[in-house]
């Protein structure tokens, strides 16, 4: 076979497309089965979701990462002449919600792609955004069909959905199985067929879009681009426009799917480079790239700089442990450009980090990494957003941690908010209405994509939304509603900070900014819980919610009357010097705050979003 | 009382010699000697009983060694001759026995009798020894007791419990009410010393007013010590089992805080005094010395299956199983089980958990810096008596005898 090479390709050769898909909808498996048909991993080297490298990717069959694959590909039928044997280069995008910036990405990068759905679950909420984003940056949408051999495939009705979404027939949705490998030779040359070929001007200065930018233990940064204009060459010096930063090009290639080495990248093409830099974030997603010496004037639109939603506090379990979290974080952030961080202390929680992320996942991401690639134990306070607090006097703060909500004479308190897009069962419109009519939500539109199910759109604050909204969803739609958000601004409302005391003393983990209308019944709860969670002291504990000065809620735990054995004679000596001990152990994982132990398990249990305190926020 | 748990402790093993490392005799003249002598058998077993004790009359050993009632005190001898060898040329004499159990006087008065001349022999005891054995009240009379006495017995303990019968009946005593206190008047009429009851509060089902009664009645018969304990309801007996099938309430922590405040107030007006968080006595005299020597570091051989010993920061205990035991000393083994040879900061651990239960307290200058400021704020709060804490000692206040195992848990630090 005749395999055009990189930098020597044809443009007309050149088919640019990603595949969009919900979790669980078959896209790895998709892959999987078009690196065995094109040939690049053979039947020895084949692993299930080949693509996807963190473990906990794997295991959550999620993928964080894109990646581009080169795949060789000779359509055996349609117009295109016979034989010819085609550049295919997959783009893996990731899938979540809180990446949509560098999906946005991802799919700049494309002219084409494949829309993948589940002909047993039809379309969910995180494809639909994606599909949108896709069809505004002008793809060529390849509805498909997947698993098709299972016995609860519905194709003709999600058939019709797709095709309504999309704008085609119900007919030209292609039915597959990434399982068997049913439908997918005809899809791999359905794309040779409609995808578009990349234009581009060839004689112009480089121009390359970087989507990705992963960081590797033994190569330092490696950064996935696609050439718009012009032509890379190894060896060559590199500027990155944002920063105007110049670096030496050390390597340049593709991936089939490994990394492999070529002479340059040219007009249209996809490949990686590596430069030598240790630290993702001197090669931002978005960036463009061109040579140092008369490069391009003009970097190419749409480069934004990652920011921030959701914060929280990380904390060690063991104080002795943070400079271990420093060094976890640093390294995470080699590979996570969108992870900002600074050292912050808590009274109650000791020394720790505030971590701004972009969104739920994204945190739960972090947090299960530093935990299971760096062994460290952390409480986590309870994620919120960033609120911006106008006082009346002019000044104006933005406050990322709750505890260090302003006082004094407040003017207005400005929350982001997000246009939320829900994908339901028409059953649950009115489950689903109520829940976000209680997170302050306002409803924008509400369309039926088939017989039974629904698109419900709300703007709602992201503050509602990070505190355990989507597990109550799941949970009052039985698991059938999918989920997506886009911040869309601020609004100002009515917020208040509720202060938790314990024995007169605030406790800075606890303090919570909430919806006036909702403080009181979130300082009840949290006293509730908390009076069952700490144990009795030698003294009497009150426990309090309180906004400013003003005591909304209280509780109190009873002094302890007896904490005496009995008996302790001849023999009962050695085994009350070690219950002793073990104790003193167990006084260890005790949190003094003012003169009051807590567990630290109360401290998780408060903390997690989760209503019921016991769960850690699921995605 | 009885100082052996059912549950050991882990440890080192134990040489089969039971040879005591070089360092545990040094400075023994110093210390006070006693012996503990466990006698495991019981006519019936109690439910809230989680000591060391079987039932039946006959055990026999894998070995073939006989583990019986008949033959018990000719085992227990043995292991005194077996103290001996260990002991070497350590010429102290025996200052104070504590025959407990089980329930020692379910043996012939005789065979009690034999087992001290043992001591007597191979040690001496000292002039005043203090000479104790537990009783219980359906298996003492006038006669026995006097047997007692005469072999050289002076002071005897019994086990109580409660005036009240329903609270008797939960905890499975055999006894009729008045009995114990008819004891105390057949032990003084048989040349008694010193006597002792055993009172156990906060049984289920008993009330205030059955406290009170049962405190009313043991001053009433007027014994010069009294024993005074919460219930513990241990794992894996049959009070255990039946609370947590719910056919027994459990009786929670404040009701035994009431109970003891209750005990206080009452032992205090009748003329005891406490000199350990559970033991209160008419005079200094009266108090049980042996029990004393627990608690201050002093030395003692505890002989019999499950028994604990201690010389000079060696703690060890012998095997639990009775056949194993009489296994062990018929073929010339230590029926030691394990050891423990306690560090520097265990003995200053144990001295303040020990110390700071009794009225006499422990010395501040015992304490680390971080302890010595728990104490400083155990003073401010009301657990530690501001007048010996001038004098460089920790002694509990009321209130700091309720809470003394969270004091003991500041202290130690």
């Amino acid at each position: 076979m005749n395999v055009p090479e990189p930098s020597r390709t044809d443009p007309a050769l050149l088919r640019n497309f990603c595949i969009i898909a919900h979790i669980d909808h078959g896209k790895s498996t998709l892959a999987d089965r078009m690196l065995q048909l094109t040939g690049v991993v053979d039947q020895r080297q084949m692993r299930a979701q080949y693509l996807d490298r963190m473990d906990i990717e794997r295991e959550r069959g999620i993928t964080i990462k894109s990646q581009a694959v080169r795949l060789p590909w000779a359509p055996s039928e349609g117009e295109e002449k016979s034989g010819t044997t085609h550049i295919l280069n997959m783009i893996d995008t990731p899938g979540h919600v809180d990446f949509t910036y560098e999906v946005s990405r991802s799919l700049a990068a494309c002219e084409g792609c494949i829309l993948l759905v589940d002909a047993a679950q039809g379309i969910e909420a995180q494809t639909l955004a994606n599909l949108y984003l896709a069809m505004e940056n002008d793809l060529t949408i390849i509805p498909v069909l997947n698993k098709i051999d299972l016995p609860a495939a519905q194709p003709e009705k999600f058939a019709a959905e797709l095709a309504n979404l999309v704008g085609c027939e119900p007919e030209d949705v292609l039915k597959v199985s990434a399982k068997t490998g049913v439908g997918v030779p005809e899809l791999l040359d359905k794309v040779v067929r409609e995808v578009p070929a990349p234009v581009g001007v060839k004689d112009a200065p480089a121009r390359a879009m970087i989507f990705d930018s992963v960081y590797d233990a033994y190569r330092g940064v490696v950064t996935y681009v696609k050439v718009v204009d012009g032509t890379l060459s190894k060896r060559e010096r590199i500027k990155m426009m944002s920063t105007g930063a110049a670096h030496e090009l050390l390597e340049i290639g593709t991936n089939s799917p490994e990394m492999k080495p070529a002479d340059g990248l040219s007009v249209g093409e996809v490949g990686y480079l590596i430069t030598g830099v240790k630290d993702v974030r001197q090669s931002k997603v978005g960036d463009t790239i061109t040579q140092l010496s008369k490069g391009a004037e003009e970097p190419l639109g749409g480069y934004k700089d990652p920011k921030p939603m959701v914060f929280s506090g990380l904390y060690p379990l063991d104080g002795s442990d943070y400079p271990e979290l420093r060094d976890a974080l640093d390294k995470l952030q080699l590979n996570d450009a969108a992870l900002v961080y600074e050292p912050e202390t808590s009274a109650a929680l000791g020394f720790g980090f505030r971590v701004g992320f972009l969104g739920l996942l994204h945190l739960e991401v972090i947090r299960e990494r530093l935990e299971r690639e760096f062994g460290l134990d952390l409480i986590a306070t309870a994620p919120n957003v960033v609120y911006r607090v106008e006082m009346e006097d002019g000044s104006e703060h933005t406050v990322t941690n709750p505890s260090e909500f302003p006082t004094g004479k407040i003017d207005k308190v400005h929350e982001p908010v997000v246009r939320a897009t829900i994908l339901a069962p028409s059953e649950f419109i009115g489950a689903i209405m109520e829940l976000c009519q209680t997170r302050r939500g306002s409803l924008l539109g509400m369309d039926y994509l088939s017989e039974d199910r629904v698109e419900i759109r709300y703007t709602l604050p992201l503050a509602e939304v990070v505190f355990d909204f989507f597990d109550q969803l799941k949970s009052k739609t039985r698991g059938y509603a999918s989920l997506d958000y886009e911040p869309t601004g601020e609004q100002t409302s009515d917020l208040v900070k509720v202060d938790i005391l314990l024995h007169g003393d605030k406790v800075d983990a606890f303090s919570a900014i909430t919806h006036k209308d909702k403080a009181y019944a979130y300082g009840v709860r949290l006293v509730a819980k908390l009076r069952e969670l700490i144990p009795r002291q030698n003294f009497e504990v009150p426990i309090q919610a309180a906004i400013g000065s003003r005591v909304i809620a209280r509780e109190t735990v009873r002094a302890i009357r007896k904490d005496v054995l009995a008996k302790c004679y001849g023999g009962d000596i050695s085994r009350k010097r070690k219950l002793l001990e073990k104790q003193k152990e167990g006084k260890k994982r005790m949190k003094m705050v003012g003169s009051v132990e807590v567990p630290q398990e109360a401290f998780i249990a408060v903390l997690s979003s989760d209503s019921d305190g016991d769960a850690k926020p699921k995605k | 009382m009885d100082p052996m748990p059912s549950a050991l402790p882990d440890g080192e093993p134990m040489p089969e010699d039971g040879a005591l490392p070089r360092p545990a005799l040094t400075g023994a003249a110093e210390r006070p000697l006693g012996f503990y002598l466990h006698v495991p058998y019981c006519a019936t077993r109690c439910g809230y009983c989680d000591f060391n004790t079987y039932t039946a009359g006959e055990l026999r050993g894998p070995g073939g060694a006989l583990a019986s009632r008949e033959t018990y005190a000719a085992t227990l001898v043995e292991e005194i001759r077996l103290a001996r060898k260990v002991l070497g040329d350590d010429p102290r004499p025996v200052r104070t026995v504590f025959v407990g159990g089980g329930t020692p006087t379910l043996l012939p008065a005789a065979d009690l009798g034999r087992v001290l001349a043992a001591l007597r022999e191979e040690f001496g005891l000292a002039p005043g020894a203090e000479i104790t054995t537990e009783a219980n009240p359906e298996t003492v009379d006038p006669r026995y007791l006097a047997d007692l006495r005469a072999a050289g017995f002076n002071r005897v303990s019994f086990g109580m419990q409660s005036a009240r019968r329903h609270v008797l009946k939960i905890l499975d005593r055999t006894h009729t009410p008045g009995r114990p206190e008819a004891c105390v008047a057949e032990a003084r009429a048989a040349g008694f010393d010193h006597v002792n009851l055993d009172l156990i509060y906060g049984t289920p089902g008993e009330s205030d007013d059955d406290w009170r009664a049962s405190l009313e009645a043991a001053t009433g018969a007027g014994p010069d010590h009294i024993s005074a304990y919460a219930l513990i309801v241990e794992e894996g007996t049959q009070l255990a089992r039946r609370i947590r099938r719910g056919e027994i309430p459990m009786t929670d922590d404040d009701v035994h805080a009431d109970r003891y405040l209750i005990a206080e107030e009452h032992l205090t007006a009748a003329g005891y005094s406490w000199y350990e968080v559970s033991n209160w006595a008419t005079t200094e005299a009266a108090r049980c010395r042996h029990n004393e020597l627990y608690w201050t570091g002093a030395d003692w051989w505890g002989a019999g299956p499950g028994a604990h010993s201690h010389v000079g920061g060696v703690r060890w205990w012998n095997v639990k199983h009775p056949a194993a035991y009489a296994q062990a000393l018929a073929e010339g083994r230590s029926p030691g089980a394990g050891r423990e040879v306690l560090a520097g900061e265990d003995r200053r651990v144990e001295r303040i958990l020990l110390e700071l239960r009794l009225a006499a307290g422990c010395p501040l200058d015992l304490l680390a810096p971080a302890g010595a400021r728990a104490a400083a704020r155990a003073l401010a709060d009301g657990l530690l008596e501001r007048g010996p804490y001038e004098a460089g000692r920790a002694v509990l206040t009321l209130r700091g005898r309720l809470l003394a195992d969270a004091v003991v848990r500041d202290l130690v630090d």
